[in-house]
């Protein structure tokens, strides 16, 4: 790498901007040894060198205070950990601030909504006995059952790469709820059932649509997607939220394969949805039923080969658990 | 103008700490940040927080048996009966079986090559266990023994396993624990986050609150406040290889200094010896613990030489020391021979996935090395600041060199903070727990003094006035001087000038430099001139903050012409037995540096000892 060129998005409300740009920055081994330096570098280089009404943010520049976060070639990463060489393409990188977050200025962020939906989960322990002398005692087995979500360094990767966010902001949000289901399964905590509760309402855990780009962004190990499962299990467990649409989808799901090692596409936005929805929307059903764009409801479950193969592998699973 | 009882500036554990003490209380309480609460640089901490818990024995960990020795014959003496360390009669070493704060006062004592009060270590090492079970009540994260108690494991200068950790996050465990109890707390602690402090609001030695710039919108402003307390943090970025994030830049002591407050003891600043070649990215002590080897360029595990008994896990500045003199002897590693290695070889991959997960990936990402198969090439580099703004043991900002008169209303705590818990030298998982007991009573002080009915002070006409004439200095200049490239010659400076070894001809030079670069700051100029996230403008303000008190390091160190602790002159060094020579007939003392228009100007204040008599460092 002799040369990269840096194609920034930039916004710069004090100069009049109305919308984002792109500049382009170029960087050569004699600038610094592109080979060996992070993106984070290159902004700095470009900053304090070239053009130093550039803004981004960091701090610690080694991946634990979560300031750095923005999108590198479309993903969010955090730019002190990720290496130019590494995401360097046709002698290009394009950066961008994160996304479903309004920009202050270039890389900038406002990350309010982060906050927000944050302080939303009740992100504190709330034990219901008093405080012994000395610690809790916890199991290190139950330790482990949070230890990841509590690695959580709040950069907003995971918010910025999520895609019900982006068509619904009332969605708590993958790092929100990553972090609630740090407390729900911290035995210290007395608000399990409460928690869950709240979490199964609107805009909570069954709205993942379960697309996995958390877990793919998340510079960390917090896995954002696997704590909602995590939280829908608890919940289903606790016998809550069993007749929300989520809950419904889920159990149709598993109730159809089961049954009969298929799953029914026709049949489950009925039992998900219910049938009221289903009647209401029949104005758009019926045309496309008829133009043969999508099946009639089944009149009754057809098997397919070896189902009882799927009940098997299911039964075993259900004994492990 | 905002007007609150407390203002808190900073973030980190010192800073949160004291603004929950506020809360507790019933006070209207502010944090002010330049970073986001979460991001302040007590996150990056790694390997744990000392307190004498005594959850792992010393034996079970085949630790040697701890020993103390100095310890005052007469049980009757405390803080408060002066006694003079010369006449004072020490016992002789007796062996202890179990931790306690007792034995963990002593390994600080000791530790800080006997510049530590006493009385500050006393508190920290009594107060530990309390405040580490607090931690543990608010939720932090904790690694836990198998039994369900808080894991505790052994670190460099300290005689039993007392170091609670989470992984090889700690800070990170700790910070975020602090700061779910201030989201608790939200409706009660106001946060204003991204907001940078430019000065204090002090007249006639009363303080009335500080002068902010809002980062987002480039308003100036006042917070006007019945006490104030500064928890700012550490000044590592004034030298170019240092383990200290960006916002490590100093500016709370700059501004004490600027106010005429003076800084005390600012010439130790500790090295850590594993920092990531030419980066400074912290590979924690916990690496050298856990067993890792350290090798010269040749291979050899060079610490033979230096610490034969102790090897790698000697204390921070022996290590770094020795790492030093292998370079400068010509057996580092490399084409320029100037750094060594972190071997973790021996660790073995299991026990690193699981002991330093964060660490080997650290590794893997910033200098794309394997270390399970390749040795990792380390320097050291500036860690830990034990200077700063003089405090009594209330964290009371005291300005004379009898630690009596106080500025009213000003307060600091943690690693801006000098309550000299640490001395000459820190140990490694001490500064975690500092920051948490001096937040804490900067935090009780405070709420006692605004009790007690403290008043809020009349606003000086002209507060912002200073503030406002250093922003227009610095927007409305031409003088073509590039900041970063200023920062660069500062830092690299410090570093080869001022950095683990020092001399006269150096410091003389690294001073002149200095100077030099005072005068060419002020002809420093940016093109952003706008309001919005002006990070330039952010810049040069923490420049100028870096120019002023990198001056009082280096009048401090060239004034105290001893070895000591984390303070090392080449002419004042046994290169035989690569031992410090101390003076403690001339040197047992605190630096204080006050600005004088032409400089700094010293003075000393004497050293509270009482209960251990100082010893040669030996380990
Ligand atoms: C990499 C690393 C690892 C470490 N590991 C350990 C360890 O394992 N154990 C241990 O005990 N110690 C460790 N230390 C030391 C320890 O982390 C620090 O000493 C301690 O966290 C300092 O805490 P603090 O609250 O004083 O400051 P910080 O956490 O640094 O916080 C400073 C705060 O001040 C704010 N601030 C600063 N200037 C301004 C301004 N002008 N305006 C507004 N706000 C401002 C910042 O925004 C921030 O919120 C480590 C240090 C480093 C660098
Ligand atoms: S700068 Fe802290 S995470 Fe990147």
């Amino acid at each position: 790498m002799e040369q990269v060129i840096f194609r920034i998005q930039r916004f710069n409300p004090d100069a009049g901007d109305k919308e984002p740009h792109f500049q382009d920055y170029v960087l050569t081994d004699d600038d610094l040894p592109l080979n060996e330096s992070t993106v984070l570098d290159a902004l700095n280089h470009i900053k304090w060198y070239q053009d130093d009404t550039l803004a981004h943010r960091m701090s610690c520049r080694s991946a634990i205070c979560g300031s750095c976060a923005m999108r590198v070639n479309g993903h969010t990463k955090l730019v002190c950990r990720t290496q130019v060489s590494s995401v360097v393409r046709d002698g290009v990188v394009t950066i961008q601030p994160m996304r479903n977050m309004p920009i202050i200025k270039d890389l900038v962020v406002d990350m309010k909504m982060f906050w927000d939906k944050m302080q939303a989960v009740e992100p504190y322990l709330q034990p219901s006995d008093p405080d012994p002398e000395k610690e809790r005692r916890q199991d290190p087995a139950v330790f482990k059952q949070y230890e990841f979500e509590a690695t959580c360094i709040m950069c907003g990767c995971c918010v910025s790469d999520c895609t019900v966010l982006e068509v619904d902001d009332a969605f708590l949000g993958p790092a929100a709820l990553a972090k609630a289901k740090r407390f729900v399964y911290d035995d210290r905590d007395g608000k399990k059932r409460e928690r869950l509760q709240k979490l199964s309402g609107p805009g909570g855990i069954w709205d993942c649509v379960r697309c996995n780009e958390c877990v793919q962004s998340c510079p960390v190990v917090v896995r954002p997607m696997d704590a909602i499962i995590k939280l829908r299990e608890a919940a289903l467990r606790e016998g809550i939220g069993t007749e929300t649409v989520g809950a419904r989808h889920v159990k149709f799901f598993t109730e159809s394969v089961v049954k009969t090692g298929v799953l029914d596409e026709r049949e489950l936005p009925m039992k998900a949805m219910g049938m009221g929805w289903a009647l209401a929307n029949m104005g758009t059903a019926l045309p496309a039923i008829l133009k043969g764009k999508i099946k009639p409801p089944p009149l009754g479950r057809h098997k397919v080969e070896k189902a009882e193969d799927v009940q098997r592998i299911y039964k075993e699973l259900e004994e492990k658990k | 103008m905002p007007t609150h009882d407390v203002v808190i500036v900073g973030a980190g554990l010192a800073g949160m700490r004291a603004a929950l003490e506020v809360c507790k209380a019933g006070l209207d309480v502010a944090i002010v940040s330049k970073v986001h609460p979460s991001r302040s640089h007590s996150g990056a901490a790694q390997g744990g927080i000392a307190a004498a818990l005594d959850n792992v024995g010393i034996a079970e960990r085949n630790m040697p048996p701890a020993k103390i020795s100095g310890e005052n014959v007469d049980e009757k003496v405390t803080a408060d009966t002066p006694v003079d360390w010369r006449t004072m009669e020490g016992k002789p070493a007796y062996e202890v079986k179990n931790d306690s704060p007792l034995l963990h006062w002593f390994d600080i004592c000791k530790g800080g090559d006997y510049l530590v009060d006493q009385d500050a270590a006393e508190l920290c090492a009594f107060l530990a266990p309390q405040l580490i079970y607090e931690y543990e009540h608010w939720g932090c994260a904790f690694s836990r023994l198998p039994d369900g108690r808080i894991a505790q494991r052994e670190f460099g200068g300290h005689q039993a396993p007392r170091a609670c950790y989470a992984a090889d996050r700690t800070g990170h465990a700790c910070l975020h624990a602090l700061f779910e109890q201030v989201m608790k707390n939200a409706k009660k602690i106001k946060i204003y986050s991204e907001f940078l402090m430019l000065d204090l609001i002090l007249r006639d030695g009363v303080c009335g609150g500080i002068v902010v710039y809002d980062l987002r919108t480039g308003q100036l402003d006042v917070i006007r406040a019945k006490a104030t307390i500064f928890a700012t943090g550490g000044y590592g970025r004034a030298f170019s290889v240092t383990t200290n994030a960006f916002a490590s830049t100093g500016d709370g002591v700059a501004i004490a200094y600027r106010n005429g407050i003076p800084l005390e003891d600012m010439e130790f600043v500790q090295f850590h010896p594993t920092g990531l070649y030419r980066l400074g990215i912290l590979l924690s002590e916990a690496a050298r613990g856990e067993g890792a080897y350290l090798l010269n360029g040749k291979m050899e595990r060079f610490m033979q030489r230096y610490a034969p008994t102790k090897m790698e896990k000697g204390p921070r500045d022996i290590v770094a020391r020795a790492e030093q003199i292998e370079i400068m002897e010509g057996r580092g590693g490399g084409p320029n021979k100037d750094y060594v290695y972190l071997d973790f070889r021996p660790i073995g991959e299991k026990r690193i996935r699981e002991a330093l997960p964060q660490i080997s990936e650290l590794v893997r990402r910033f200098v794309n090395l394997d270390p399970f198969k390749e040795p990792v090439p380390i320097q050291p580099s500036a860690h830990y600041s034990m200077g700063g703004i003089p405090v009594n043991i209330k964290g009371e900002v005291v300005v004379d060199t009898q630690n009596e008169q106080k500025i009213i209303g000003f307060y600091a705590a943690g690693e801006c903070s000098c309550m000299s818990v640490h001395g000459a030298n820190r140990l490694g998982v001490n500064s975690l727990l500092e920051a948490t007991v001096t937040g804490y009573l900067a935090g009780k002080s405070a709420v006692e003094f605004i009790q007690g009915g403290a008043p809020l002070p009349d606003l000086p006409p002209d507060a912002t006035a200073r503030a406002d004439a250093e922003l227009k200095a610095i927007l409305n200049n031409d003088g073509g001087e590039n900041c970063a490239a200023l920062a660069k010659e500062l830092k690299e400076t410090m570093m080869e000038k001022c950095g683990v070894f020092r001399d006269e001809d150096n410091l003389k030079k690294c001073l002149a430099k200095i100077k030099d670069l005072q005068v060419r700051f002020r002809r420093v100029s940016i093109s952003d001139k706008g309001k919005t996230f002006n990070t330039a403008l952010q810049d040069a303000i923490e420049l100028g903050h870096m120019l002023d008190f990198s001056e009082v390091i280096v009048v401090g160190a060239l004034a105290r012409k001893e070895s000591r602790g984390g303070h090392a002159r080449l002419e004042y060094f046994d290169m035989k037995t690569y031992e410090n020579i101390r003076d403690d007939e001339n040197f047992l003392k605190h630096t204080l540096g006050y600005k004088e228009d032409d400089g700094v100007r010293l003075a000393y204040k004497p050293v509270k000892i009482y209960k251990f008599k100082p010893e040669a460092r030996k380990y």
